[in-house]
């Protein structure tokens, strides 16, 4: 107990975040109590999550498994540089405002109407952000590799995230039907506002520890028994520590368990061909194929088992 | 139960005492503002926080804005929230901005809080020189305060022809494409939504077609020079490049280092070239002492590039990378730097020697970060690098 938070009464049985960590989990999630908690946080107060880490640690997913789990929508906006608002927000559809306008004009009306006309909601091609907050159901929107979309695209995007509305000059101020859970995602290309972080609940996701590690392979492949999955984390924690220039995620580790599963392997210090052969599931680059040969692999294997 | 701190009977409640503890994570670099703290306390209400480490990781979520922060925080919270039981007898600081409720951890790393703060921390920095010694000549505490008066280093001629110079470089890596288009009178695309629009005018033909173009975006040039004792012999070029480059261009910045990083922006500004030289004299106190290059790289890349520095900037470094840091801090800061999107370019004066290898530790350690190290001694090297500037 911490004195100063007595306020409130003690609450029985699994508190709400450990709920959402449960929810999660069933949808093969299996997330740690902090980022659990930094979740939670965020869909109770309603404001955008940062999460931060490595390539390959399971950021995307976590807003997948969320809007499974809460059986809703998933909007996905992937950043990149140059970014606009035709493609963030929205954009006209100028064929079919062509078409109309000449179908107009051989009916013989005129410019008022037909400008009224074209420019409603009929021709307007909605684009992820846009089409997040007109949902009658809060979706969950994410918004990956945010480092990677430029500072003005920040700038805007802090701008929605603060007011969820966005204006069309034609049509006027669009505001929210329902607030959706904003997931950003990033992993460090360049340092992001200040601005964006303040406003963002944080979270930092790393490598899964071997307990969790084990989990995620036990929610994703339960064919795999017991002892070949926890060689398999074993190994690939190993393979982690090695200098690699790009370290193997979860996802890599689930390519790994699955590529082993499928040739039947069901040792690693068994076969050392199908286990080479297998690491180009892990191993991304040439020097990292380089720096793990036979002997290295069967080493971590051993040790792993 | 014994690990918790206690709270002295007069402090106001819970509130306050979450009000102490942002002040305690503010006074370890967090940057946090009143926002925040309405934010935790809501935070905790939605979590019903009752258990300690529930509200570590609630509170945790919220305050925490980059890796560094989330790695830091849990010994922070155990610091303030389990002090072994001690009493606490402010929660809040008064009204001083420091607060003065005694913090025996911080001791221990008061040293790292002083360097993220301010980026002038004289005693800081030579602490760290001390501390970072193994087994080599400690310099002195004292700063080299002799004044070398630039008026007599670099004339008013120099700087003339260095502005020519300046000019020709700022030309070579002034712009850069950008990525998104913009409505334009000559271009390639066509801007669709525009020429929709003339079009209602003449019944829907679209006679006059609007265009986009991508326009050119301008770069900034950071500019950070070495005027400690090995570049001693450099710094008439050197200077007089930097007092042209404000004068070339408005939107350049500049900055010496020694022991000390000093911005010189605004003196160099002076419409007088040979007053602006009198007031960097004035600035650069230490000029031609001890150099520190790690170090000021390093306040540099968490002082002023956070508001200076981004995608659009090349930061030109010039200095022969000979320095009294260890060579982890000028390869750690080249690194932090970089993440901030921008160039880097090193112009190191001593490259233009026959048989030069970038053997000084502290250059081998920068050349993995850097875009472009190329030599340059003289105002005429300078002017000959247009070429591989344009191509970074």
């Amino acid at each position: 107990m911490i004195s100063g938070m007595d306020g409130a009464p003690p609450r029985t049985g699994m508190s709400d975040w450990e709920t959402l960590r449960g929810d999660l989990a069933r949808q093969g999630y299996v997330a740690t109590a902090d980022l659990a908690m930094a979740l939670h946080i965020a869909v109770v107060l309603g404001r955008p999550i940062l999460l931060e880490g490595a390539a390959g640690v399971g950021k995307t997913e976590v807003a997948r498994a969320l809007a499974q789990a809460r059986d809703t929508q998933l909007i996905r906006l992937q950043c990149y540089e140059g970014l606009d608002a035709a493609q963030a927000i929205y954009e006209w559809n100028y064929q079919r405002q062509l078409l109309a306008i000449r179908a107009a004009a051989e009916d013989g009306q005129t410019g008022r109407s037909v400008e009224q006309r074209i420019f409603s909601e009929e021709f307007l091609l909605e684009r992820p952000l846009l089409r997040a907050i007109r949902q009658p159901v809060a979706p969950v929107l994410l918004i990956d590799e945010i480092d990677r979309a430029d500072e003005e695209f920040e700038a805007y995007l802090l701008e929605v995230l603060s007011d969820f509305q966005i204006t069309v000059p034609e049509l006027g101020t669009i505001r929210a039907v329902t607030r959706p859970i904003v997931v950003l995602t990033a992993n460090g290309t360049r340092d992001l506002s200040d601005a964006l972080r303040r406003r963002c609940i944080y979270a930092h996701v790393d490598y899964p520890d071997r307990e969790t590690e084990l989990a995620i392979l036990h929610a994703r492949l339960p064919q795999i028994e017991d002892a070949f999955a926890r060689q398999i984390v074993g190994f690939v924690q190993a393979l982690r520590k090695e200098e690699l220039e790009k370290t193997p995620g979860v996802a890599e580790m689930l390519d790994f368990a699955a590529a082993l599963a499928g040739l039947g392997v069901n040792d690693l210090t068994g076969d050392p061909m199908r286990l080479q052969a297998t690491l180009a599931t892990l191993l991304k680059t040439q020097a990292d194929r380089g720096q793990v040969p036979t002997e290295v692999a069967q080493r971590l294997a051993g040790k792993a088992a | 139960m014994s690990r918790v701190t206690r709270f002295a009977a007069r402090d106001p409640g819970p509130a306050s005492r979450l009000a102490g503890f942002m002040d305690h994570l503010r006074s370890h670099g967090f940057r946090l503002g009143v926002g925040e703290t309405e934010t935790a306390l809501r935070a905790l209400d939605a979590v019903g926080a009752v258990q300690p480490d529930a509200v570590r990781r609630a509170l945790k979520a919220v305050c925490s804005g980059c890796a560094e922060d989330a790695a830091r925080f849990d010994d922070l919270f155990d610091s303030f929230w389990r002090n072994g039981g001690r009493v606490r007898q402010k929660v809040m600081p008064e009204r001083a901005a420091v607060p003065r409720h005694s913090r025996p951890s911080q001791a221990a790393e008061g040293q790292d809080s002083g360097s993220a703060g301010s980026p002038h921390a004289p005693e800081g920095g030579a602490g760290e020189a001390e501390a970072g010694g193994k087994g080599r000549l400690v310099a002195s505490r004292v700063r080299n305060l002799m004044k070398t008066d630039l008026r007599e280093v670099v004339s008013a001629q120099d700087i003339h022809q260095a502005e020519a110079v300046a000019r020709r470089l700022g030309a070579a890596i002034r712009d850069r494409r950008s990525r998104r288009r913009r409505a334009a009178r000559k271009g390639a695309m066509t801007d669709l939504r525009r020429t929709l629009r003339a079009s209602l005018a003449t019944g829907g033909e679209p006679l006059r077609l609007a265009r986009r173009t991508r326009p050119d975006r301008p770069v900034r040039i950071v500019a950070l020079c070495d005027v400690s004792g090995s570049m001693a012999v450099y710094a008439r070029p050197f200077l007089a490049f930097l007092a042209g480059l404000m004068r070339a261009d408005d939107a350049a910045d500049a900055y010496l280092f020694h022991t000390r990083l000093v911005r010189i922006t605004g003196a160099l500004r002076e419409d007088d070239p040979l007053r602006a030289l009198h007031r960097i004299t004035l600035l650069a106190d230490g000029f031609g002492g001890g150099s520190r290059i790690g170090g000021a790289l390093d306040d540099f890349a968490r002082g002023q590039a956070r508001r200076f520095v981004n995608g659009r900037t090349v930061v030109m470094i010039l200095s022969d990378g000979y320095d009294s840091t260890t060579p982890e801090v000028i390869g750690g800061a080249l690194a932090r730097l970089k993440k901030r999107g921008c160039r880097v370019i090193w112009l190191n004066p001593l490259k233009g020697w026959t048989g030069y290898a970038p053997v000084a530790q502290a250059m081998a350690a920068a050349l993995p970060h850097l875009d472009l190290f190329a030599a340059a001694a003289t105002l005429a090297d300078l002017a000959a690098l247009d070429r591989e500037l344009a191509r970074i």
